[in-house]
C-alpha cells in the first residue's frame, strides 16, 4: 500500500479548499431546505419507488394523484394547508424506514402513503405506529398488514395478495388450470402472495407442484422457467411484480411456454406491466385489479385527468389508491378537527363509509383493510384495443363482501379484543 | 530477537498535547450533536464512524486493504437481531453476541486471507464477503430481502431505556469512545509498532524476528470484531438488519469513507464517516444519483487531496492527527 505521497502542489492545496467549500456550500444549503414545519400543516409523505422496477406503477404517478386528492377534496378553501413531500425508497428496508422515521421525528410529517414492496411496508408499519401517525398503504401488497402485523394506525387501500390470490386464483384454478408451480420473488410480498395463492389452489382441488424464488429485480428469468417448464404443471403462477413480471412473460414467451401447453398466470400484473410487455404477449392473460379507468365516468374523467399532468400514462390501481384513499383521510381529519393522533384519525377513517368517484362505496373494515369490488380482467387482442391503454375485458366482478379475506380469518390482534 | 520488548521505547510515552486538543473538540461535538439534529443521524454517523476506524486499522496502520469488511458489519447485525427479536436478550448481550458472531467470522476470514497480499488479499475478502452475503440471502433467520425488521431496543443494563432516542445516543456514543480508544491504545502499543513495521516493509519486519502473519491475523480479528460492534449497534439503533448491511456496496462504502477522511490518521474514519453519511442523508431526495456524487467526490478527493480531509489538515498544522 502506497502511504508517502509526494509534496503536493500548491495548487492542489486550492484545490482541495475549493472542494471542501462547495461540499460545505451544498451542505448547509440542503440542511436549509430542511426547516421544520409548524404543526398546523398537514403533512403528506409519499414514500415509494422512484427509481427501480415499481416506478412505472406507483413513483411520481403517486404524487400526481396525492396532489389530485389534495385538490379535489378543497382542502384550501376549507382552510387546511396541505403540503406533499415525496422520497425514493429503492425498495431497501433500511432506507425505507429511515426516511419514515426521520419524517415522523424531524419533519414532522402526518401521514404516509403509497409504499410498495411489502419489505419496506411492514418496517413503515411498525414505526408509524409507534410513533401514532397515520400509515395509508396503497402499493404494498401482503394481506400480513391487515394479518398478524395489523396496527391501529394503518389502513390497506387497495388491493392484497389474498384478494389476488381469491381473484386470479380461483378463476384460473375453475377453468381447469388445477397443477401449479411458482416463480416467486424471494421478499415478503411474493411469499404473502405464493402462500394465499397456495391455499386457495388447495382448496379448490387444485395441486401445487413446486416453487421457485428469486432474488428482486432480476433481469434473467431462464433457469426459473426451465425449472417450470420441467415440473409439467398446467400453470405457472408469477407471484411478482413490476419489471419482474414484465421480465418473466416476455423470456416465457421466448421459451415458447404458452406454445407448450402451459398457461402463464400473473397474479398481480399493472396496466403499466400490461403496456409494457404489448398485447401481442400480454393478450389472454386474466388478472385481478381493484380498478380500471375505463370502467365509467368517473374513472374515465379522473383518469384522463390523470393522464394529461402524468405524460400520457394512464393510472394504475395504485395511484387510484392514493387518491381515493387519501381523500377519505382528509374527510376523517376534517371531522376529527386534528391530525395528531394518527389513531383518532385512522378510528375516524373506520367510521366514515368511504365514498369516492374510483373505488365507490365501501368501508374501512376494524383490521384496517379497506372494502370495495374487485375485478377480473382479460387482457385484449391487439385486433380487439382501441388504442393505447384500451387493454382490459371485464370477466367478472368479485363483490366487496368476497373480495377480500374475512375478518376473522387474519389473526389480527385488533380483531380479537373488539 | 522474538520479542517485542524492544519496540517498547518507540512508542510514544505520552499522548501529544495536539491530538487531546483534537479528542477534546470530537467529544464536545459528540456531546452537542444530538440537541442540534436528529439524534438518531447523529447515533448513525457514530456507527459507521466506529466501523470506519476499525477498517482503518487494518487499511491504515496494517497495510491490508480489505474488501470483505461488510460481512463482519452486516452479520454482526443479524445476529444482533435475531438475538434480541427471537432470542430475547436484553440490547447489551445482543451486541456481545454480535461482536462475537463477528470475531469468530473475523478468525475463519482471516486465517485464509492473510496468507495473499495485495490484491490477492482483497479478492479474497470479497470473495469471503459474497458467500456470506448470498448466506445471509438464502438462510432463513435473516428474513431474505425483508430483513429482520422491529429488532426491539429495550433496556441496556435493565435501567437505561433505549426507546429514548437521547439515552440510545448517548449509549451509542459511549460505544463509539469505549472502541475508538481501544484502536488508538493498540496503534501505539508496541503491537501497533510491529504492524506498522509490517506495512512499511513485511520482509524486513520478518528478517527481524516477527512472526508477520500472526501480527496480522491478530489486527485482522480486531478490525472485523470491532466492525461487528459497530454493526451490532446500528441494529439496535435502526431496530433493522438487512441485506444492504452484508452487500459489497457498503465494503466499498467503508473504504471510500476511510480515504476520504484521511487513510491511517486517527481521527479521519471519523470524519470520513461523518461527511458521506450526512451526503446521503441530505441528498437522498437525488435517489440514485447519489452514487454518482459519492463518485465525483471520490475522484476529487484522490486527484486533488489524496491524504484525505484530516489528512490535509495534519499537513498544514504539519501534526499528526
Amino acid at each position: 500500500m502506497q502511504h508517502e505521497i509526494k509534496e503536493a502542489k500548491e495548487m492542489s492545496g486550492k484545490l482541495m479548499l475549493r472542494a471542501v467549500a462547495a461540499v460545505l456550500v451544498c451542505w448547509a444549503g440542503s440542511a436549509s431546505a430542511q426547516v421544520q414545519m409548524s404543526d398546523d400543516v398537514i403533512k403528506i409523505g409519499v414514500l415509494n419507488d422512484r427509481s427501480g422496477l415499481y416506478a412505472d406503477l406507483s413513483g411520481q404517478g403517486s404524487v400526481i394523484a396525492a396532489q389530485m386528492a389534495v385538490e379535489d377534496f378543497g382542502a384550501a378553501a376549507k382552510g387546511m394547508k396541505v403540503e406533499i413531500i415525496s422520497a425514493d425508497h429503492q425498495n431497501k428496508p433500511d432506507v425505507g424506514s429511515n426516511v419514515a422515521r426521520q419524517w415522523l421525528d424531524v419533519d414532522k410529517v402526518d401521514i404516509i402513503v403509497d409504499v410498495p414492496n411489502s419489505g419496506v411496508a411492514l418496517a413503515v408499519n411498525d414505526i408509524v405506529r409507534e410513533k401514532n401517525k397515520v400509515f395509508l398503504n396503497s402499493g404494498a401488497g401482503t394481506s400480513d398488514l391487515t394479518g398478524k402485523a395489523c396496527s391501529p394506525n394503518t389502513v390497506h387501500w387497495t388491493y392484497d395478495t389474498w384478494a389476488l390470490a381469491n381473484g386470479t386464483g380461483k378463476a384460473v384454478v375453475k377453468t381447469g388450470g388445477d397443477t401449479w408451480f411458482f416463480i416467486v420473488a424471494d421478499y415478503a410480498f411474493g411469499q404473502a402472495l405464493e402462500r394465499d395463492t397456495s391455499a386457495v389452489v388447495l382448496a379448490n382441488g387444485g395441486k401445487v407442484l413446486g416453487s421457485v424464488r428469486h432474488p428482486l429485480n432480476t433481469p434473467d428469468f431462464s433457469s426459473y422457467l426451465l425449472q417450470a417448464q420441467s415440473s409439467g404443471s398446467k400453470i405457472i403462477g408469477l407471484a411478482n411484480a413490476g419489471s419482474d413480471v414484465t421480465n418473466a412473460i416476455k423470456q416465457a414467451a421466448e421459451f415458447g411456454i404458452v406454445q407448450g401447453g402451459q398457461n402463464l398466470a400473473g397474479l398481480l400484473v399493472f396496466i403499466t406491466d400490461v403496456h409494457a410487455i404489448g398485447l401481442q404477449a400480454a393478450q389472454g392473460l386474466i388478472l385481478t385489479e381493484a380498478f380500471y379507468w375505463d370502467m365509467n365516468d368517473g374513472t374515465r374523467t379522473w383518469s384522463k385527468r390523470f393522464a394529461e399532468r402524468n405524460g400520457g400514462k394512464y393510472p394504475t390501481m395504485i395511484h387510484a389508491g392514493v387518491y381515493a384513499g387519501l381523500l377519505h383521510y382528509l374527510k376523517a381529519v376534517q371531522a376529527v378537527k386534528s391530525d395528531s393522533d394518527g389513531a383518532k384519525v385512522v378510528a375516524e377513517m373506520k367510521q366514515l363509509p368511504t365514498q369516492d368517484a374510483l373505488f365507490g362505496n365501501g368501508e374501512v373494515r376494524a383490521d384496517g383493510r379497506t372494502i370495495h369490488d374487485m375485478f377480473l380482467f382479460e387482457v385484449k387482442k391487439p385486433a380487439d384495443s382501441k388504442g393505447p391503454y384500451d387493454y382490459y375485458n371485464l370477466r367478472a366482478t368479485i363483490p366487496a363482501a368476497e373480495a377480500f379475506r374475512p375478518l376473522d380469518q387474519g389473526n389480527c390482534p385488533l380483531v380479537k379484543k373488539g | 530477537m522474538r520479542s517485542n520488548g524492544a519496540s517498547t521505547e518507540l512508542a510514544p510515552a505520552r499522548t501529544p498535547r495536539h491530538l487531546l486538543i483534537a479528542f477534546g473538540i470530537m467529544v464536545v461535538i459528540g456531546v452537542v450533536a444530538p440537541f442540534l439534529m436528529y439524534p438518531l443521524f447523529a447515533a448513525k454517523v457514530l456507527c459507521f464512524a466506529l466501523f470506519a476506524c476499525a477498517f482503518n486499522l487494518l487499511i491504515g496502520y496494517t497495510g491490508l486493504l480489505s474488501f470483505g469488511h461488510a460481512a463482519f458489519f452486516g452479520f454482526a447485525a443479524y445476529v444482533t437481531g435475531h438475538g434480541a427479536k427471537v432470542w430475547g436478550l436484553p440490547p447489551e448481550l445482543a451486541i456481545l453476541a454480535g461482536t462475537a458472531a463477528a470475531a469468530v467470522l473475523g478468525l475463519a476470514f482471516g486465517m485464509l486471507a492473510i496468507r495473499r497480499q495485495g490484491i490477492y488479499f482483497a479478492m479474497i475478502t470479497l470473495a469471503l464477503a459474497q458467500m456470506l452475503f448470498f448466506f445471509c440471502v438464502q438462510a432463513p433467520f435473516t428474513g431474505g430481502e425483508d430483513g429482520i425488521q422491529g429488532i426491539p431496543r429495550g433496556m441496556m443494563f435493565g435501567i437505561l431505556n433505549l426507546e429514548n432516542s437521547l439515552t440510545l445516543y448517548f449509549v451509542v456514543l459511549g460505544i463509539f469512545l469505549a472502541g475508538f480508544l481501544l484502536i488508538y491504545r493498540t496503534v501505539h502499543s508496541p503491537f501497533g509498532q510491529v504492524l506498522k513495521a509490517i506495512r512499511e516493509n513485511e520482509a524486513r519486519a520478518t528478517s527481524l524476528g516477527y512472526n508477520a502473519d500472526q501480527y496480522k491475523l491478530i489486527a485482522f480479528v480486531l478490525s472485523a470484531t470491532l466492525s461487528g460492534l459497530a454493526g451490532s449497534t446500528k441494529a439496535i439503533v435502526f431496530q433493522l438488519a438487512s441485506l444492504t448491511d452484508v452487500h459489497w456496496g457498503m465494503s466499498g462504502e467503508v473504504v471510500l469513507m476511510t480515504l476520504l477522511g484521511g487513510l491511517g490518521t486517527t481521527f479521519g474514519p471519523v470524519a470520513g464517516a461523518a461527511i458521506l453519511i450526512s451526503m446521503q442523508n441530505y441528498l437522498a431526495q437525488l435517489g440514485g444519483w447519489v452514487i454518482v456524487v459519492q463518485g465525483v467526490i471520490f475522484v476529487v478527493c484522490v486527484l486533488t487531496f489524496r491524504r484525505g480531509v484530516i489528512g490535509e489538515l495534519a499537513r498544514l498544522l504539519k501534526k499528526p492527527l
